[in-house]
């Protein structure tokens, strides 16, 4: 696209912007229809994206390009996609469960290993760190061990909280508090980098206020 | 028929993935990436059916005619025009995602500003939020408080030029007792998503055919 598309462009995205900006106001018919159209266009771009770097390359390519029996196992999923849009007739909706309970399978097996492996082991292999004497990296350590185990513990309801575990779950939640907390602080400043970055557009590139 | 297939279905399908990772061997080595692989196919497949969804719901509304229609007609003309031109760009330029396709066109120049406005724009509610949660009640709420507003000084200039301890506090805080948590909290969350997974392959758990 050219200058003049590069104009029609900043436009489109300065009307864009100040449409959602204004619902600061109050809700208003050009914050719905910006909010619609950020629906439609969002949705139209995720057809296009997993038609393209899903379904077109795994798919239709293999199929094309692969010779001997690949050539037609790979149109096995083809055809749970298919069956999947079975949905669309009331009378053979049913079959549409095939593929659902492919993907929920999948799914399952993944949850299985993809989380013990992912998750589970790693984070508890970083958890347990070596505490050496009275130091500045041994404190930080036992703080982060203490920290794993009593937020664990926080969320254990199999027994009464009472007793020993009554005093791990507070110190648990002293440590949830603090990460929430964290996390609310750092999620607003992205949030205000992306509010200066959306004013930055304003200012600089539609009315060229700023250099 | 209606039942037992799709049980079947879930349960050898998770089994083979579980084998194949505890066997990464012929003739299970390469199934973890084929059932990927078939996933995503199947996955996009899906894509159809929630823009249909979304179309008869909004052509609905055009045709009935209620209160506020015309963004239904909004939202399918973004829809329509997204997809044709991306089918524009494909055929053009062998590929949507070609930096002269008009498709990239209307994502820079749609798609990511509505995208990144909607997000600044809650940044406006996370602090009118934050003035109601904000109040130190007692003392965990008093932490709350205490850790974002280091956390949010030690993340701007403000902060680092009226003293340096908000930077590093900020740094400890997030690389100590906010991982700690976060990481608690993980550990849980897959645990449960184990189990929840087992009670799904052995078919304990049949919500999704319902």
């Amino acid at each position: 696209m050219g200058s003049l598309g590069t104009i029609i462009g900043t436009w489109l995205a300065g009307f864009l912007t100040l449409a959602i900006l204004s619902f600061l106001y109050k809700d208003n018919p050009f914050y719905k229809l910006a909010e619609h159209i950020y629906v439609g266009v969002s949705a139209g771009y995720w057809l296009i994206y997993v038609a393209f770097f899903d379904v077109k390359p795994m798919l239709w390519d293999t199929f094309v390009t692969e010779t001997g029996a690949e050539k037609w196992i790979i149109l096995i999923p083809g055809a749970l996609g298919i069956i999947m849009l079975s949905r669309w007739f009331p009378k053979s909706a049913w079959l549409s469960r095939w593929p659902i309970a492919f993907t929920v399978g999948v799914g399952a097996g993944l949850g299985i290993t993809a989380n013990i492996q992912g998750y589970v082991m790693p984070q508890v292999a970083a958890t347990i760190l070596p505490v050496t004497g009275m130091n500045l990296v041994s404190l930080n350590n036992l703080v982060l061990m203490v920290g794993v185990v009593t937020t664990m513990l926080y969320f254990y309801f199999s027994k009464p909280q009472r007793g020993v575990l009554s005093w791990t779950a507070k110190i648990g939640i002293v440590f949830i508090m603090v990460s929430f907390g964290a996390s609310f602080g750092y999620t607003l400043m992205a949030r205000i980098s992306l509010l200066i970055g959306r004013l930055y557009f304003i200012l600089a590139d539609l009315l060229h206020v700023i250099g | 028929m209606k039942r037992a297939v799709p049980l079947a279905i879930t349960f050898l399908t998770g089994f083979f993935l579980v084998v194949s990772f505890f066997i990464p061997h012929e003739p299970f080595g390469e199934l973890e990436q084929r059932l990927l692989i078939w996933f995503a196919i199947v996955s996009g497949f899906t894509m159809l059916l929630g823009v249909d969804n979304l179309v008869r719901a909004h052509v609905r509304r055009v045709t009935r005619r209620p209160a506020g229609w015309g963004h239904s007609v909004a939202l399918i003309v973004g829809l329509v025009v997204t997809v044709v031109l991306g089918v524009i760009g494909f055929v053009r330029y062998g590929s949507p995602f070609h930096i002269q396709s008009p498709f990239m066109f209307l994502y820079t120049y749609s798609i990511i500003p509505l995208q990144a406005t909607m997000f600044a724009l809650l940044a406006f509610f996370i602090a009118s939020a934050s003035y109601r949660a904000f109040r130190a009640r007692n003392t965990v709420a008093t932490l709350l408080l205490v850790s974002a507003v280091i956390v949010m000084l030690g993340r701007v200039p403000i902060g680092s030029a009226s003293s340096h301890v908000f930077p590093a506090a900020q740094e400890w805080i997030m690389n100590y007792p906010q991982l700690a948590a976060k990481r608690g909290i993980q550990i849980g969350a897959a645990l449960g998503a184990v189990s929840m997974s087992l009670r799904i392959l052995l078919g304990i758990e049949r919500s999704y055919l319902s």
